[in-house]
């Protein structure tokens, strides 16, 4: 594999697996809040 | 009898004739730099906590026939001399005899394994309040668009011609994270550990010099106005406890070599959480953070060793971590201006310079930044949220490049 080859794809997919993983952490943080929300539990924190 | 004595008093000048010769300039050199560093750290207070070691351990390492960093034994001649006993050779005798290095042994002990790194992580995350990242998630994002120098920059230092795993360990700078740098770097780059991490820990300390420049000049008058609402979300202590174990599991699923990374300051942020381990908490951000610091900051200011420093490699390595910096605000701000015109202008593209790990500077910049042009603009919560996202996003950009290279590895 010659280092262009090598470069662009972990670019690419190194820039897309980023996002990715960060899009999926996202859907899982919204999940979370989805299903323990804040006011079922009394002593939740206000950001 | 007077020959014996102008001998021992040969060798005790060894040290000080060799700073006059050529090779010795180079000591001098790395004399005079070791003494920046701490000079930086102490009366400048610029990263002190890690200058003051790294210059101390350079001094170290400069000072000429000091063998500190002597790996001084082969664990294998070891093996066969003890097997063999009294009929072992001389040379395996010698091969085998333990005399490393006072610093090599903290070098052993915690940076060729990647141990300390680690542990600092762990500090980190039982330091770390996920709050604002949980109340607005979609700001995570901005902690991956502050990853993106890292890939752009892997792509110039392979135009400079450094080999493929010199070269992302050079790119890992733009995480903008000092252990990540130096964990990347010790498993595939441990010849560039010493620049590396320099290099890391100094861009780190010179973010409220390098971003504002940047900001300024990629976004106009009214983005810089932009004013942004207060978080209204509430979060329940469970989410905030489930959150770094989701983490673990997500990015450990996705990309299972960064797994030490993540879990390392997962493990603190859970500690912090679950507030049964206050004890293991207070450990983890004040004694074994400092220990730990105190040894890789040693360690790796013993890896600066003259004839290795002084090379041009090392300039190369300084201005591409440069650049890296650069493309991440460049980037980061970027980004912000995209969902500044996706939001209709109710997200303000500074914060977008906060998607980088160096925390909680960076989230400091964006609100000083974000006051000098509307005295009333409060950013600091949003850009806390960007800039945890920029921990987050630093080590999942990490992992995903570990990942990476080890799929690829075969083809190279």
């Amino acid at each position: 594999m010659d280092k262009w080859s090598f470069g662009l794809t972990m670019m690419i997919v190194g820039i897309s697996g980023t996002f990715v993983t960060m899009a999926i952490l996202i859907g899982a943080i919204q999940l979370l809040k989805k299903i323990f929300p804040a006011e079922a539990n009394g002593d939740a924190k206000k950001s | 009898m007077f020959e014996h004595m102008l001998d021992g008093l040969d060798g005790l000048t060894l040290g000080v004739k060799f700073l006059f010769t050529v090779g010795g300039l180079k000591n001098l050199v790395m004399l005079a730099l070791a003494g920046l560093l701490i000079y930086l750290g102490v009366f400048k207070e610029v990263e002190p906590l890690l200058l003051v070691p790294i210059g101390f351990g350079c001094l170290l390492a400069n000072i000429p026939y000091s063998e500190l960093m002597v790996q001084g034994i082969d664990p294998g001649a070891k093996q066969v001399m003890e097997a063999m006993g009294a009929a072992a050779p001389e040379a395996l005798k010698h091969l085998a005899k333990d005399d490393t290095g006072f610093i090599r042994t903290i070098y052993n002990m915690g940076i060729a394994n990647e141990l300390f790194p680690l542990l600092i992580f762990i500090g980190i995350g039982a330091m770390t309040d996920f709050t604002p990242l949980l109340a607005n998630p979609r700001i995570l994002l901005f902690g991956a668009a502050g990853q993106c120098g890292i890939f752009l920059t892997l792509l110039l230092a392979l135009a400079l011609g450094f080999p493929h795993l010199q070269a992302m360990a050079i790119a890992i700078i733009g995480a903008c994270d000092g252990p990540t740098a130096i964990y990347v770097s010790s498993q595939y780059a441990p010849e560039l550990l010493g620049p590396i991490s320099v290099a890391a820990y100094s861009y780190m300390a010179l973010v409220p010099i390098i971003q504002p420049p940047i900001m300024k000049f990629m976004t106009t008058d009214k983005e810089r106005r932009t004013r942004m609402p207060a978080f209204k979300n509430a979060i329940s202590p469970t989410t905030r406890l489930l959150f770094p174990i989701v983490v673990t599991i997500v990015t450990g699923l996705i990309a299972p070599k960064g797994l030490p990374l993540m879990a390392s300051i997962m493990l603190g942020n859970f500690m912090r959480e679950c507030g049964a381990v206050s004890r293991l908490v207070k450990a983890s951000e004040n004694e074994i953070a400092n220990v730990a610091t105190l040894f890789l900051g040693i360690a790796i200011g013993s890896t600066m060793a003259a004839d290795k420093f002084l090379q041009p490699t090392t300039l190369a390595i300084f201005a591409l971590g440069f650049v890296a910096i650069c493309l991440d605000t460049v980037v980061g701000v970027g980004f912000g201006k995209i969902m500044y015109l996706m939001t209709g202008g109710k997200v303000n593209p500074l914060i977008g310079s906060a998607g980088i790990s160096a925390y909680p500077m960076a989230a400091r910049v964006v609100q000083q930044e974000g006051q000098k042009y509307d005295k009333q603009n409060f950013l600091l919560m949003h850009a806390m949220g960007a800039n945890t996202g920029g921990q987050i996003g630093s080590v999942a950009a990490a992992a995903v490049m570990l990942a990476l290279v080890d799929a690829l590895r075969h083809l190279f």
